[in-house]
């Protein structure tokens, strides 16, 4: 069950907490768990591990796409009583925007099921576009766009409705290199201008350290927290900071945490 | 036509065409065939043109048949396939029916039809039972086939159940019920054809495919030759604007309508 109990008052501000959670498929796998996790209002939270290990999952029972076999999810919702289960933006693994409509259609989906007003509508449209830096190609269609820009459109449809937790799964597992590091640099700037709680789903160990506050090494189905690591590195990273022997030395560190949930798999 | 590859594909046909009626022709003068067994290509055009009035009257009530079962075709498969894909039980209680029609012959059909039913009742009829089967099967496919991805994104949003029909599963079928529609357009007049005829030899009638009934009694080869030209280029017509209908639709966005090199 999604609830959303946690008070505004709450002490630690926590954004999401997750308590004994555990997922077990139809077929009899146990896909999760159990798994605490608490995030705090404002972090950016990756969640790593191997293909399979269930982090996919956690996010999404986390955003309600599916429902734990046991324990409980808590979103804190501190804003208004409006603020319903759609205040949490969920980017796929894929890009997952509509064919048939053009950039702007897309951006306005979820304010279009919300039955947002159109003049306010139209004006977040073009804040999420610009946020993205994709202003210039509100009326091209996905097909005539590159698999980065693609995915920036996804992050627009996200934003646009300006929800508190962003939830992302793999996002940018499928671009090359270097859209993958611009894609990095501009959701990290994002992240501070917006101040929005990031929960960063990846299997790259350089890119969760690079994006994140604290990294959650996840062990081999059925996932479980295996280790965590607070990249105290400050902000605000950029490309100098790829190169720093103090990213290589978190990298390493992580790295090393993460030896262990391979270690059972065929091919590791 | 782009590439002389293009050119070739459109004009080898033609030739082939061409080289048949000369063909035809050349056999009819040849060995002096009598025009009530073979007919040459020149006097087939020659009625044509004399017999125009009455054949394009005929032409007139066939096509307005085909398209009434053919609109009937389309709304009864798309309403039908959405209802299945709104309820399961209803799917399951009427699917099998829907087959049964389909696997029926409409030949066989067509006689009783015209017994219960006025006979250009019975003709729609007909072209409803040939023509709306592919429009349902495609329409159930592509409602079925929507990204989960996006149905997850609709959920994530709240949306209701006309939303998500509306704004994700028709979308997301309109290639396949395009698809549907190309098949059933051809099949409609077929139906049309085959329950007029079975009409006509009831007595009554004057579509196209009466004039043939009615043209074969007489032995007027000619004119039956006429009218089955007219049919062709009728159905040739048909699937030439529901094809151009589907691209105009897709061209923005669907695979099928896009270009190779785009």
């Amino acid at each position: 069950m999604v609830e959303s109990i946690v008070p505004e008052t709450d002490a630690n501000n926590l954004a999401v907490r997750l308590r004994g959670v555990t997922k077990t498929y139809d077929s009899g796998v146990r896909a999760l768990g159990s798994l605490d996790l608490d995030v705090s209002s404002g972090e950016f939270v990756s969640l790593l591990g191997p293909s399979g290990c269930g982090k996919s999952t956690a996010l999404r029972l986390i955003a309600g796409l599916a429902t734990p076999s046991t324990g409980t999810v808590e979103l804190s919702h501190h804003g208004a009583e409006q603020r319903g289960s759609h205040r949490v933006g969920f980017v796929f693994q894929e890009p997952t925007l509509m064919p048939w409509a053009n950039v702007r259609d897309n951006v306005r989906l979820p304010l279009k099921l919300a039955r947002a007003a159109a003049t306010d509508a139209e004006a977040r449209i073009e804040a999420a576009l610009d946020q993205v830096g994709l202003a210039d190609f509100a009326a091209a269609y996905p097909r005539e766009l590159s698999g980065g820009m693609k995915m920036r459109v996804s992050l627009a449809r996200a934003l646009v409705t300006d929800p508190d937790i962003l939830l992302m799964d793999e996002p940018f597992a499928a671009l090359d290199e270097i859209t993958r590091f611009r894609l990095n640099n501009d959701l990290l700037s994002l992240w501070r201008n917006l101040h929005k709680t990031v929960i960063f789903v990846t299997h790259s160990v350089f890119e969760s350290v690079y994006l994140s506050q604290r990294v959650i090494v996840m062990t081999a189905r059925p996932g479980r927290i295996g280790a965590e690591f607070r990249i105290t590195s400050p902000e605000p990273r950029g490309e100098e900071f790829r190169t720093s022997a103090e990213y290589a030395a978190f990298c390493r560190e992580v790295s090393g945490a993460l030896a262990p949930s391979y270690a059972g798999q065929a091919g590791a | 036509m782009k590439s002389p590859q293009d050119l070739i594909r459109f004009l080898l046909p033609l030739a082939v065409f061409a080289a048949g009626l000369v063909l035809w022709e050349a056999i009819v003068r040849a060995y002096g065939i009598q025009p009530y067994v073979l007919p040459s290509p020149l006097l087939v055009l020659k009625t044509l043109v004399a017999d125009w009035p009455v054949l394009s009257q005929s032409l007139g009530v066939t096509l307005l048949t085909t398209l009434e079962g053919f609109v009937a075709a389309a709304v009864g498969g798309v309403v039908l396939a959405l209802l299945f894909n709104q309820s399961k039980w209803l799917e399951y209680s009427l699917f099998p029916y829907a087959v049964v029609l389909q696997v029926t012959p409409v030949i066989a059909i067509a006689p009783l039809l015209l017994i219960y039913l006025q006979q250009q009742t019975a003709v729609i009829v007909c072209a409803w039972i040939v023509a709306f089967f592919p429009v349902l099967s495609n329409t159930t496919l592509g409602l079925n086939s929507v990204d989960r991805n996006l149905a997850g994104l609709f959920q994530l949003y709240g949306a209701s159940r006309l939303q998500t029909l509306l704004l994700l599963k028709l979308p997301a079928a309109l290639p396949y019920i395009l698809g549907g529609l190309r098949i059933a357009g051809g099949l409609s007049l077929i139906g049309a054809v085959v329950a007029e005829i079975a009409a006509g030899s009831a007595g009554a009638g004057s579509g196209l495919a009466f004039r043939i009934a009615e043209s074969g009694y007489r032995l007027n080869i000619p004119r039956m030759f006429a009218a089955l030209l007219l049919l062709s280029l009728a159905g040739i017509v048909i699937y030439g604007v529901l094809a151009l209908v589907s691209h105009l639709l897709l061209r923005r966005w669907h695979e099928s309508a896009l270009g190779k090199d785009s």
